[in-house]
C-alpha cells in the first residue's frame, strides 16, 4: 500500500474536517444522548429525570409488545432482504443476455432508486389500497380477499414489496457491476469443459459474484432493519395493530409519539446492540465463504 | 482422436465478411498452426472450430460428423485459452476435474487422470493451490492439464504462451511439441509468432485479412511461399521485396542495375523476393545487386547488414557471415545462388 505524506499537520484533518463533524453531530451525539437517557426516567411533563439504571432495558425486554416487533422485523427483514437480492441477482443475469437496448434497460431498473421511501411507500400504498388501488380490484377479482388495512399478513406483504422494489435497484446495480468483472473466456472455458448455462452459473458466477453477494447482504440487512421506516411510516403506520411494527418504527412509536423517552432510548440501543452483533457474525462466519478475486 | 474439416467456412460480423472461406482437412494426430498478424481472423477461424462463434457459412466437421449446430460442449474438443481462463476459486486440482465431474466420471478415474496430467506437466506440488498463488508458466501448465485430462478429440489452443516472457515461451513450446508427440492428439494452434509457428507445425496456415493465403508444412511455406503476403511474412528479418522489370531475361532493378536472372518470366513488371542469406557477395566484374551499408548489426554467429540498392531508395537486408568485416557505408555487390529467387505478381501477389 503506499502511504502518502502530508506536508503539513493541519492538512489532513481538514480535508478530514467535513466527514468527521457530520459523524460526530448526527450519529456519536445522537449516539451518546441515546445512551445516557436509556438509563434515564423523565417525569411526565419532561421537567425532570432521575436516574433508574437498567430498568428502562429490564421494562422493554419484558413487555410482549417489544418481542413482538422483534419477530416482525426478523421475518421483514429476511423477507426484503432475500427477494430484494434473488430478484436483484435474477435481473440483473437477464439483462446481460440482452443484445439491443441493453442501457435502456438498465437505466429504467436504476429508477426506482431514486425514489423517496415515504413517496415509495405512497405509490404502493395507492396501487393496493383497498378502496381506490389500481391494483387491489383485479385482486379481488381473483377472488382473494384483499385489505391490507385489516389483514396483518396482507399489510406485511404490501410492506415487504415497496421496500424490496425500492431495493432491488440498488442490488441491481452491484450485480451488474459484479457480473460484468466476471471474464467472458472464463465461460467459455466452463462451455468447453462441458458446463451447461445453468451449471456455469452455479459453479463459476455465483461463486465470483460472493464478495458482492456479501457486500449486499450486509448492506441489505442494514437496509431493511433502519432505512424502511419511511414506507412503514406511508404504508401501514406499523398497523393493523402491529403487525408491521418494527424495532425502528417502535423505537419511533414510543419516543416521538407516546414520549416515553427512557424506553425509547434503551430500546435504541438494544437495536445498535443487535446490528453490530449481526454485522461482526457476517463477517466472522459468512465471510470466510467468500472469494475475493 | 480426430480430423477436422474446414469446407468453405465463412464469418461476418454486422454484414462484414471477415473470413473468407477457408477450405482444410486436418488429419488425426496432426499438428495445424494458424498464424497471422494481430486482425487476420485466426483466433476466429479456432473459436468457430470450438463453437464459441457461430458459423455464418461452410461447415465444420469432427470425426466426420458436421457439428455446425453442436455447442462447444458436444463437439468433444478442450481448449487453452490465451488468459488461460482458470477458474480463480478452484484449486488447480479442481480447475482440472470441474470438466469430468460435468462429466459425470467415477471419482476414482477422475484422480487417476488429474494425477497422470499432473505429473507429465509437472504440476504435483500446486495441485491444492489457488490459481493466483501460481507464476504465468504453471498457471499455463493448469491450463494445459485442464484440457489434457479430459482425453479429447482436438485440442485447440489460442495463442497459449503469449503471456509468458521469452525463456518461459521456449520452455513451453518444447513441453508443447513433446505433449503432442506423447499424445499423439490433433492439435490445432493460433499464434502470432513465426518461430512458434515453424518449431511446431506439421502444417501451417498463414492467414491475411481473413484468407488462408497458404496451407502448407513449414518447409513449403519457407521455401516457396504462396504470396507476397507469405513471403514477407514468415522469416526473419524479413525476405527481401521489391519491383523489377523484366526485359529480355534481365531484371532491371530499381536504381537501374540490370541483372540478369534464370527463371524470369515474359517482360513485364514482377515483385522480386530474395531472402536475406540468399545473398552472395561477388566480385565487382559479376553481375550482382550494389548495396551501400547503413548499418551492420552483428550477432555473433552471423551478422545483418541493412543498406539500400544503389541510387534508390529501396531498402535491402543482408545475412553476413559472423566473420564479417563489413561497416556501415561500405558497397557490397551481391547476388542470389542460382534458384533461390521468389517471384510474385505485381497485381495479385500471388507466386509465379
Amino acid at each position: 500500500m503506499r502511504r502518502t505524506v502530508f506536508p503539513h499537520k493541519l492538512l489532513p484533518w481538514l480535508l478530514l474536517a467535513p466527514q468527521l463533524a457530520i459523524t460526530l453531530i448526527f450519529f456519536y451525539w445522537p449516539a451518546a444522548q441515546a445512551f445516557r437517557q436509556s438509563v434515564l426516567r423523565e417525569d411526565p411533563f419532561g421537567l425532570s429525570s432521575t436516574f433508574v439504571g437498567l430498568a428502562n432495558f429490564r421494562k422493554v425486554l419484558n413487555d410482549p409488545a417489544y418481542l413482538n416487533a422483534a419477530q416482525v422485523t426478523v421475518v421483514f427483514s429476511l423477507l426484503v432482504a432475500f427477494f430484494a437480492m434473488t430478484i436483484a441477482l435474477f435481473l440483473a443475469v437477464q439483462v446481460e443476455k440482452i443484445v439491443r437496448g441493453k442501457g435502456f434497460y438498465r437505466t429504467l431498473m436504476i429508477w426506482p432508486y431514486a425514489v423517496a421511501p415515504a413517496i415509495a411507500g405512497m405509490l404502493w400504498l395507492f396501487m393496493f389500497n383497498p378502496s381506490f388501488g389500481t391494483l387491489a380490484w383485479p385482486l379481488r377479482q381473483l377472488g382473494i380477499a384483499w385489505n391490507p388495512l385489516l389483514d396483518g399478513e396482507q399489510a406485511m406483504a404490501l410492506v415487504v414489496a415497496a421496500a424490496t422494489w425500492k431495493q432491488i435497484s440498488y442490488n441491481f446495480l452491484f450485480f451488474v457491476a459484479g457480473l460484468q468483472a466476471i471474464p467472458k473466456s472464463l465461460l467459455e472455458a466452463a462451455a468447453i469443459d462441458g458446463a451447461s448455462r445453468r451449471h456455469a452459473f452455479w459453479t463459476i458466477v455465483f461463486p465470483l459474484l460472493t464478495p458482492t453477494t456479501f457486500f449486499l447482504l450486509v448492506v441489505n440487512t442494514v437496509y431493511a432493519l433502519f432505512d424502511t421506516f419511511g414506507i412503514i411510516h406511508a404504508v401501514t403506520s406499523g398497523g393493523p395493530g402491529r403487525s408491521t411494527e418494527t424495532l425502528v418504527y417502535k423505537v419511533y412509536n414510543d419516543g416521538f409519539v407516546n414520549l416515553i423517552m427512557g424506553d425509547s432510548a434503551a430500546q435504541s440501543v438494544i437495536l445498535m446492540v443487535i446490528v453490530i452483533a449481526l454485522t461482526a457474525f457476517q463477517f466472522r462466519f459468512i465471510e470466510k465463504r467468500v472469494h475475493y478475486g | 482422436m480426430a480430423n477436422i474439416f474446414l469446407n468453405d467456412l465463412r464469418k461476418n460480423y454486422a454484414g462484414q465478411e471477415v473470413i473468407h472461406g477457408i477450405t482444410m482437412t486436418i488429419a488425426d494426430g496432426e499438428f495445424v498452426v494458424i498464424v497471422g498478424p494481430s486482425g487476420c481472423g485466426k483466433s476466429t477461424l479456432l473459436r468457430m472450430v470450438a463453437g464459441l462463434e457461430g458459423i455464418s457459412a461452410g461447415t465444420i466437421e469432427i470425426n466426420d460428423k458436421v457439428v455446425n449446430d453442436l455447442e462447444p460442449r458436444q463437439r468433444d474438443i478442450a481448449m487453452v485459452f490465451q488468459n488461460y481462463a482458470l477458474y480463480p476459486h478452484m484449486s488447480v486440482r479442481e480447475n482440472m476435474a470441474y470438466g469430468l465431474k460435468i462429466a459425470k466420471m467415477p471419482k476414482a478415474e477422475i484422480d487417476q487422470r488429474v494425477a497422470k496430467a499432473a505429473a507429465m506437466l509437472e504440476l504435483e506440488p500446486y495441485l491444492d493451490r489457488k490459481p493466483r498463488a501460481l507464476s504465468g508458466g504453471q498457471r499455463q501448465r493448469v491450463a494445459m492439464g485442464r484440457a489434457l485430462v479430459r482425453e479429447p478429440s482436438a485440442f485447440l489452443l489460442d495463442e497459449p504462451l503469449s503471456n509468458l516472457d521469452a525463456k518461459l515461451r521456449v520452455q513451453m513450446r518444447l513441453q508443447i511439441k513433446d505433449l503432442h508427440q506423447t499424445t499423439g492428439q490433433t492439435m490445432l494452434y493460433v499464434t502470432h509468432d513465426q518461430v512458434e509457428a515453424m518449431t511446431l507445425a506439421d502444417r501451417l496456415i498463414v492467414m491475411n485479412k481473413g484468407v488462408a493465403e497458404q496451407i502448407a508444412t513449414p518447409h513449403e511455406v519457407y521455401m516457396t511461399p504462396a504470396s507476397e503476403f507469405v513471403a514477407g511474412f514468415i522469416g526473419s528479418p524479413a525476405m527481401n521485396i521489391f519491383t523489377v522489370q523484366v526485359e529480355a531475361g534481365v531484371a532491371v532493378l530499381p536504381g537501374g542495375h540490370r541483372l540478369p536472372l534464370a527463371g524470369l518470366p515474359a517482360d513485364r513488371e514482377v515483385r522480386l523476393g530474395l531472402r536475406p542469406e540468399d545473398m552472395e557477395i561477388v566480385g565487382d566484374d559479376t553481375p550482382g545487386i550494389p548495396v551501400v551499408l547503413r548499418s551492420v548489426e552483428w550477432l555473433g554467429a552471423d551478422a545483418f547488414g541493412y543498406g539500400m540498392i544503389e541510387g534508390s531508395d529501396v531498402a535491402i537486408t543482408l545475412r553476413l557471415p559472423g566473420s564479417t568485416a563489413a561497416a556501415r557505408g561500405q558497397r557490397l555487390r551481391v547476388a542470389p545462388p542460382e534458384g533461390r529467387l521468389h517471384l510474385f505478381a505485381s497485381d495479385t501477389g500471388k507466386r509465379l
